[in-house]
């Protein structure tokens, strides 16, 4: 792993594979080298550009109109390559196309509908704890990271009881089909065939309970807002990035929290920093790692020329991390200003259900505080590699009741 | 640069100076002001930036977009005729002098 001089453009190139085993396994050392070695750097091994600094990173997500989503956002060229599956018409789309399935989502998911939920998702985060108390040790990741989603997000989409085991492979899949194509995602799409078809029959209106997030996007059929063949779409979106994601995200803070006794205990004392401990988890975890875009013309980015077509690789966790933009960024403190971290993401295309992730973390993790005065990990955790996300296939705790 | 005061919940005001073209929420957040919490980071997604304007300065704000306007419906705080998002207000030397009162809570 080195910076090799620089080409004619003045930009370095490195021999860094963002998407090798070696680098998920400890992806730190390498982010330190891609943020130092320029704003703008070129990676070899998969022809791409990329960025590594939170300035770059902010940039590239703020220009929507040079850097698009439409080519893809994963390593794969839509101009060119045929994509796995159908494109997102949210995540996969530039404006203004964009703009009006954006608007849908916005509202399926707003402030004033988590509102609503809140109380819901409190009652199953007590839950949730009341069966670990009753275990004291367990997986963190499948009993407690894995099971609290599931036990709310698809009963709030709407999900039929069949087949839910379906969800979180399917997600898998959309992640690692984002990176080059490599064994993780070779392999991950040869086996999508059935998560395929599960979740392509779960979108359809008549599959969804009344009033749960589906239903709401078919209704905005009924407003005129979408039409019939894009609402189920839409639906998808939600099926695979909603869980996953979480999961990872709720893994995180957790293995966080037992990693960082002293942080735990502060949040032990003040509940109200739960949201906060969430969200620097995600911040310093950075459970989505990565993110392309293709640029729609030669542009300037901090002194780099790059031309039309070009795959931009932004790599959210390094920024999430560059000491440029944070003071201390490798230190997990839950009382850490972190509004503007890229985790969820910036501009048009942040995430849309953040607010979900939020409110699942804060009130998972109040659960936590209130009720456990010590989480210790008693074995080796292990991870789980994803071209996209990263986060543990299992972390073993034991717990003490308060 | 024009200046901001926030007046916090309980009275106690913090007058912040902005630099050029940034939002009451970036200027905020740049200055720690307790109780902007700005969790989107500015995308007007999160609505909690909430702030409740001085009424002698409401007339002289840039006009509420739609989605604001949404958003403003899911404030953890009473939504009220004067709320607005601070990420949505962009300070330049007319707004020099602004006060924004912060609510009780953002989530």
């Amino acid at each position: 792993m080195t910076a090799s001089g620089s080409a004619g453009s003045g930009v370095p190139h490195l021999d860094v594979d963002p998407f090798d085993m070696t680098f998920f396994a400890d992806p730190y050392p390498a982010h330190e080298l891609l943020r130092e070695a320029g704003p703008v750097v070129y990676l070899d091994k998969w022809k791409v550009y990329g960025v590594a600094r939170y300035a770059e990173v902010h940039a590239v997500l703020n220009d929507p109109a040079t850097f698009c989503s439409s080519r893809g956002v994963g390593l794969s060229d839509f101009k060119k390559e045929t994509p796995w599956r159908p494109p997102s018409l949210i995540l996969e789309a530039d404006a203004p196309a964009h703009t009006r399935t954006r608007a849908v989502l916005s509202k399926v998911l707003s402030p004033t509908v988590m509102k609503q939920v809140r109380d819901r998702f409190a009652a199953a985060a007590e839950e949730r704890v009341d069966a670990l108390l009753d275990k004291r040790s367990f997986d963190a990741i499948t009993d407690l990271a894995e099971a609290y989603p599931l036990s709310i997000f698809p009963d709030a989409l709407g999900l039929k009881a069949e087949g839910r085991e379906h969800l979180i492979p399917y997600a898998s899949v959309v992640f690692n089909a984002f990176g080059p194509p490599n064994q993780l995602r070779q392999e991950a799409i040869e086996r999508s065939m059935p998560h395929q078809a599960y979740v392509a029959e779960q979108c359809q209106r008549e599959n969804l309970t009344p009033g749960g997030f589906g239903a709401c996007i078919h209704a905005q059929v009924d407003e005129g807002a979408i039409t019939p063949t894009e609402a189920p779409l839409l639906v998808r979106s939600l099926l695979s990035a909603g869980l996953d994601t979480t999961v990872n995200g709720i893994g995180a803070a957790v293995y966080c929290l037992a990693r960082f006794p002293d942080q735990w205990q502060r949040l032990r004392e003040d509940l109200s920093l739960a949201r906060g401990a969430f969200e620097e988890a995600v911040r310093f975890e950075s459970p989505v790692q990565t993110f392309f875009r293709t640029t729609t013309r030669e542009v300037e980015l901090s002194g780099a020329k790059i031309g039309e077509g070009e795959k931009v690789l932004m790599f959210l966790a390094a920024a999430n991390r560059d000491p440029r933009r944070w003071d201390d960024p490798d230190r997990y403190d839950i009382t850490r200003r972190t509004s503007g971290h890229v985790g969820f993401g910036s501009g048009i295309h942040m995430c849309v259900g953040q607010l979900v992730a939020r409110l699942e973390g804060e009130v998972m993790l109040t659960a936590l505080a209130r009720r456990i005065a010590k989480i210790e990990i008693t074995g080796e955790p292990k991870r789980r590699f994803n071209n996209t996300l990263r986060g543990l296939d299992s972390l073993p705790v034991t717990i003490t009741p308060a | 640069m024009p200046a901001i005061i926030f007046i916090h919940a309980d009275g106690k005001p913090d007058r912040v100076e902005t630099s050029g073209g940034e939002s009451a929420m970036q200027a905020a957040t740049r200055h720690g002001v307790e109780g902007i919490l700005a969790e989107c980071g500015g995308n007007a997604m999160c609505a909690t930036c909430h702030v409740y304007v001085d009424e002698s300065w409401l007339a002289r704000l840039p006009a509420m977009a739609d989605d604001e306007d949404a958003l403003l419906d899911g404030t953890a705080a009473e939504r009220r005729p004067n709320s607005r998002l601070s990420c949505q207000i962009t300070v330049t030397s007319e707004l020099d002098g602004l006060v924004l009162r912060l609510p009780e809570r953002q989530i």
